[in-house]
């Protein structure tokens, strides 16, 4: 018996899985750092936000969706890893759990589920845990190589956090440069953070796995990362002593892991590049604002999701160039 | 060499699978039914003239063409009429056709069977469009818009270009690639033909670059013909719609809603240019056509010479029998195919190709969740947004359907073919698109 | 103490002189309704369904009472939804007397189930009849028959038409109002109004194929061939044969059941009527098939018992 169907009647190479487990084949290396450097405890909470995700994800579609389970598509493990990278790694259990249903059933499912959520669900779970817990969530563990024994963990401010501190207490950025890691350091992890946000080189590598890979463009971590060294390398220029160079704000905070994976999270971002762009712009100009006069040391979370919100409205205002506006000749009416 | 030219917006890259490209069209049998749909062009369908029991020769006026956009029907066979009925066509509807039951092979006199190249062209271009008229020409690439329409510009607007479209684009076919080797003198005596009637001196041949043979073939002929340029042409599918080959050969853009001629240009099939060549040296209508009949599993993967109004599962047979496994049978490519409910249907003049598809790859999978993921805008060749268009037409949004221009979509499939989440855009769309004209016709009617 | 007197005084006179205004404003630019309008609104059964031909029911109350007013009757407008029952009443409100109608109810005239024209090819797309009915004939191969995609299953808003999985046609239950959303969404014209009949018993040819009879039956076994043995027993000049489909007028037939029984393919179906005693002639399988369907039972809801004056009762608590 023959099929028929509309055309086309081949398909090409992408799926959705493939593109979610691509992405997490591009977490790896960020990964493996954060097991690296923070120990038995990353492995506890990656495991821990990688199964309540996926565990929530079932139930809620299961019992109260009543609707086929998708966890085999691959996108509640992305959020739960998102989810790990974005906590430090010396969070009760318990509040990872309680992360990872925000994430997946306050975020992801009452929207609609897959495709249908308007804020990237792992930052509207870190920011919620952020306001709930703000002590866990901002005693960052200092990170030291596994190889140095599992001995009890210190903990202490992001580079961020003491620039903050000590800029409004009146030190000069002079005082600062030595309280805060190296440049080298920063780029291969060895500062305080959240267990994804660490290590830039892990993370770049990444973004340059799934560039390859077709799953992202460049448009949205060059436009992030693009306008937050312009804003602050503006105001560097200006006051050298009052504000953090521009190296410094992009290899510190989770401003890689925002530019590269937050960000650039398909279902969140605007469709068309021109609109990518913007989103990219607005985020950085969000970040720095939060970063420099607003409340709170790193606005890189913040940004991005007050910039999800607006891209229903970019999505509405740039469309694609469409074909047959340029007709190369003079058209008679 | 330099760049290849292309088309800018959007493309895919469909898996080519030119399995007969090497196989030379062979003549098959002539069938011992005819059976020709009295529909086979875009337009109104045409009114027979003969009626149950007349005796007909190859080439015979039976049917004339039913409006303006219509053309005339001859008879591919010799023989007497049977019946004038209702045929199974190949979506399961029942049409009207002439059944002609075939004796001998007997053509009528005026046509010149002769295999001797005639390179002189003494018609002038109103005898030129009469002919073409006469013998009942229509666009030989699947659309099948009645020719001498389209070698008549409206008042007003004047042809600058003539383009023949080699490009076939679609994987699998490979008709027109073996016509450009085999019959390509003719072919290009058939384009000189079409610029002389509209007026123009300059006529180009864009072919794709995977099919170099034919380049280099035409390319040297094409030293003789003045005025005609082989343009080697990027491999994209949908290289072959005709507003992406004007937009990668002369860089113009037909505007939406307007038609080629609005831009000086007018682009026929290669199929479309021998027939003319045929129809105005030789007296001969259209009658028989080159089908590829193609697949995975088929054992002979051939071009035929085939006499219009031969049951497709004839062709099938002379190519190696049906496969075991056979999944869909597809008339045409397999962006923009139709699929066949049974291997009854006649082929008509639109048939490039029929594509046997195994079962593995016929079933299409499961659609899930639209992830944003914004592929189908970027391969649209015509900058449209498949996501929001099919979302809006499924929703009965058909006024903003109609704003965000779903009437310029051309159907091609590449946003099908992309979405990793596999929803069926392009039904969604074709849907959209039917109901959204609709309310446009109601509303011109108002 | 003070404060308090303060406050209450100041946000009571405020409220006061506020009181007022309005009052007099709403007075000054009062816009006159004819208060039977919202009178009718009342009785109308809000379901803003538009089966009356009006946008939503205060349209209609407006169009009842402008009517009554000008032209003392209420010719040509009805709500299918609410029925005789709600006629009457509007008529009563607006002091007109009205003529009750035969309630109607919507009938699927195919009965294309998959045992009686089974599949020959498998259908993959979207399940829009609209567009299945642009690409292809059908599974069974008839080009005038029900798709089974279930564009009428959307388009109603009582709950009235349900996808019968192991026939894969449409079903019509009791909650039907006769308000026409599902006649327009079917591509092919299957469904159709009809009369509901005294008792619910109706009488209607399930087949709308206009092809030669042979051709109509090598695809599905219960279609009509037009053959023509229906019209000629018919006594009340109901049936007519147009383009080989027989078709009988719900006006004129008089339920006399003689149709039923004379059709060699079981294409004419008697519904509600109580069971013949049983001849032997035609095979039994063919005629469980295609003989009535009571749509009381199976998935559909349960029909009150009918009164005499023809009224089903109203379902819709």
């Amino acid at each position: 018996m023959f099929t028929v169907s509309g055309s086309p009647h081949v398909h090409g190479e992408y799926s959705t899985p493939k593109i979610m487990y691509g992405v997490v084949i591009a977490m790896v290396p960020a990964i493996l750092v954060s097991i690296w450097f923070f120990g038995i405890d990353a492995v506890r909470v990656l495991v821990l936000a990688v199964a309540a995700s996926i565990f929530f994800e079932w139930v809620i579609q299961k019992y109260l969706m009543k609707e086929t389970s998708t966890i085999a598509d691959g996108s509640a493990l992305v959020t739960g890893i998102l989810l790990a990278f974005n906590v430090p790694s010396n969070l009760p259990s318990w509040m990872v759990i309680i992360g990872a249903l925000v994430a997946i059933g306050m975020a992801k499912m009452s929207f609609g589920g897959l495709g249908k959520n308007v804020f990237n669900p792992a930052l509207v779970a870190r920011v919620f845990l952020l306001i709930s817990f703000p002590v866990q969530m901002t005693s960052w563990p200092k990170p030291r190589a596994i190889t140095e024994g599992l001995a009890d963990v210190i903990t202490g401010p992001t580079p961020l956090g003491i620039v903050k501190e000590g800029l409004s207490a009146g030190k000069t950025m002079s005082e600062l440069t030595p309280e805060i890691p190296t440049y080298l350091q920063d780029m291969t992890g060895q500062m305080g953070g959240s267990m994804g946000e660490v290590s830039a080189i892990a993370l770049i590598l990444g973004g340059i796995y799934m560039l390859w890979k077709k799953i992202i463009t460049w448009h949205i971590p060059v436009a992030v990362l693009g306008t937050t060294a312009l804003f602050t390398g503006i105001l560097w220029g200006f006051n050298p002593e009052s504000y953090a160079d521009p190296a410094f704000h992009l290899l510190t905070g989770g401003l890689m892991l925002g530019a590269i994976f937050m960000a650039t999270d398909m279902v969140t971002s605007p469709m068309t590049h021109g609109g990518q762009l913007l989103f990219g712009v607005g985020v950085g100009i969000l970040t720095v604002l939060i970063r420099v006069w607003g409340a709170y040391p790193e606005g890189v979370s913040f940004a991005i999701l007050l910039m999800n919100a607006v891209v229903p409205l970019i999505n509405r205002g740039f469309k694609p160039k469409r074909f047959g506006t340029n007709p190369g000749i003079e058209i008679k009416a | 060499m330099g760049l290849l030219k292309t088309f800018k917006l959007g493309g895919v890259h469909p898996a080519e699978n030119k399995l007969s490209a090497q196989a030379p069209i062979e003549a098959l049998p002539i069938p011992k039914k005819a059976f020709v749909p009295l529909g086979q062009n875009l337009g109104a369908p045409s009114k027979p003239l003969v009626k149950r029991g007349d005796e007909v020769k190859v080439g015979q006026l039976i049917a004339t063409a039913g409006g303006f956009i219509g053309s005339n029907i001859h008879s591919p066979v010799s023989g007497k009429v049977f019946k004038i009925d209702v045929v199974l066509d190949s979506s399961g509807f029942r049409r009207p056709a002439v059944t002609i039951n075939v004796e001998g092979d007997e053509w009528m006199e005026n046509i010149d069977r002769s295999d001797e190249i005639i390179k002189e062209i003494t018609a002038t271009p109103e005898e030129i469009i009469n002919k073409v008229k006469d013998a009942g020409l229509v666009g030989m690439g699947g659309a099948t818009f009645p020719t001498q329409v389209k070698l008549t510009p409206p008042p007003g607007m004047t042809a600058e270009y003539l383009i023949i479209n080699g490009v076939e684009c679609e994987p699998y076919l490979t008709s027109d690639h073996r016509v450009m080797l085999e019959r390509g003198e003719e072919m290009l005596i058939g384009a000189q033909i079409l610029m002389k009637a509209l007026k123009v001196t300059k006529g180009y041949v864009g072919i794709e670059n995977n099919k170099p043979d034919a380049i280099e073939h035409l390319s040297k002929l094409a030293n003789d013909y003045q005025g005609i340029e082989i343009v080697p042409l990027k491999v994209k599918y949908p290289q072959g719609g005709e507003k992406q080959l004007i937009k990668a050969v002369v860089n113009r853009e037909v505007p939406s809603g307007k038609l080629p001629i609005e831009v000086g240009c007018v682009v026929q099939n290669v199929g479309t240019a021998l027939a003319v060549y045929e129809a105005v040296q030789k007296n001969k209508p259209l009658i028989e056509r080159v089908v590829t009949v193609t697949g995975k599993a088929v054992s002979k993967p051939s071009n035929f010479l085939v006499r219009i109004g031969t049951p497709i599962g004839e062709l099938i047979e002379a190519a190696g029998g049906l496969p075991d496994d056979t999944g869909k049978v597809i008339g045409g490519g397999p962006m923009m195919g139709k699929s066949l409910l049974s291997t009854d249907a006649p082929v008509v003049k639109g048939t490039s190709g029929i594509l046997l598809m195994k079962k593995a790859e016929a079933h299409r999978k499961p659609e899930q969740a639209c992830i944003r993921c914004s592929k189908c805008t970027h391969v649209c060749p015509m900058g449209l947004e498949p996501y929001l268009l099919s979302r809006v037409s499924k929703l009965g949004k058909y006024d903003m359907a109609e704003q965000e221009r779903i009437m310029d979509c051309i159907e091609c499939g590449s946003c099908q073919y992309t979405c990793p989440a596999a929803i069926p855009l392009l039904d969604y769309l074709r849907l959209g698109k039917n109901k959204t004209g609709q309310l446009i016709r109601s509303r011109n009617k108002k | 103490m003070n404060i308090i007197l303060i406050a209450v005084l100041a946000l009571g006179g405020i409220g006061l002189i506020s009181a007022v205004i309005l009052y007099f404003v709403a007075s000054k630019f009062k816009v006159y309704e004819d208060p039977k309008i919202d009178e009718v609104e009342e009785i109308l059964p809000s379901a803003n369904c538009g089966g009356c031909g009006f946008p939503g029911c205060r349209a209609f109350a407006e169009a009842t009472a402008k009517k009554a007013k000008d032209e003392k009757n209420l010719e040509g407008l009805f709500c299918p939804v609410g029925g005789n029952d709600v006629m009457q009443l509007v008529g009563e409100t607006l002091g007109l007397e009205i003529e009750a109608k035969d309630p109607m109810i919507a009938v699927v005239r195919c009965n294309g189930s998959h045992a009686n024209s089974p599949e020959k090819v498998k259908y993959e797309g979207v399940s829009s009849c609209s567009f299945a009915h642009a690409l292809y004939a059908g599974e069974g191969g008839c080009q005038f028959g029900c798709l089974g995609l279930g564009d009428c299953v959307d388009a109603c808003e009582f709950d009235a038409i349900h996808m019968s999985d192991e026939r894969g046609l449409p079903e019509v239950n009791d909650k039907c109002t006769a308000c026409g959303a599902c006649v327009e969404a079917c591509p092919r014209d299957i469904i159709e109004l009809r009369k509901r009949g005294p008792k619910e018993k109706r009488i209607f040819v399930s087949c709308v194929n206009k092809e030669k009879g042979a051709v109509a039956i090598k695809n599905c076994s219960v279609a009509c061939i037009g053959c023509g043995k229906c019209e000629k027993v018919c006594e009340f000049d109901a049936i007519t044969i147009t383009s080989f489909l027989s078709y009988i007028d719900f006006e004129k037939c008089k339920l006399c059941r003689k149709c039923v029984e004379v059709c060699p393919t079981n294409s004419i179906w008697e519904v509600n009527f109580k069971p013949r005693k049983p001849k032997v002639d035609k095979p039994k399988k063919e005629a469980a098939e295609a003989k009535p369907i009571d749509i009381s039972k199976g998935k559909a809801t349960v029909v009150n018992k009918t009164d005499d004056n023809n009224n089903s009762g109203d379902n819709r608590k």
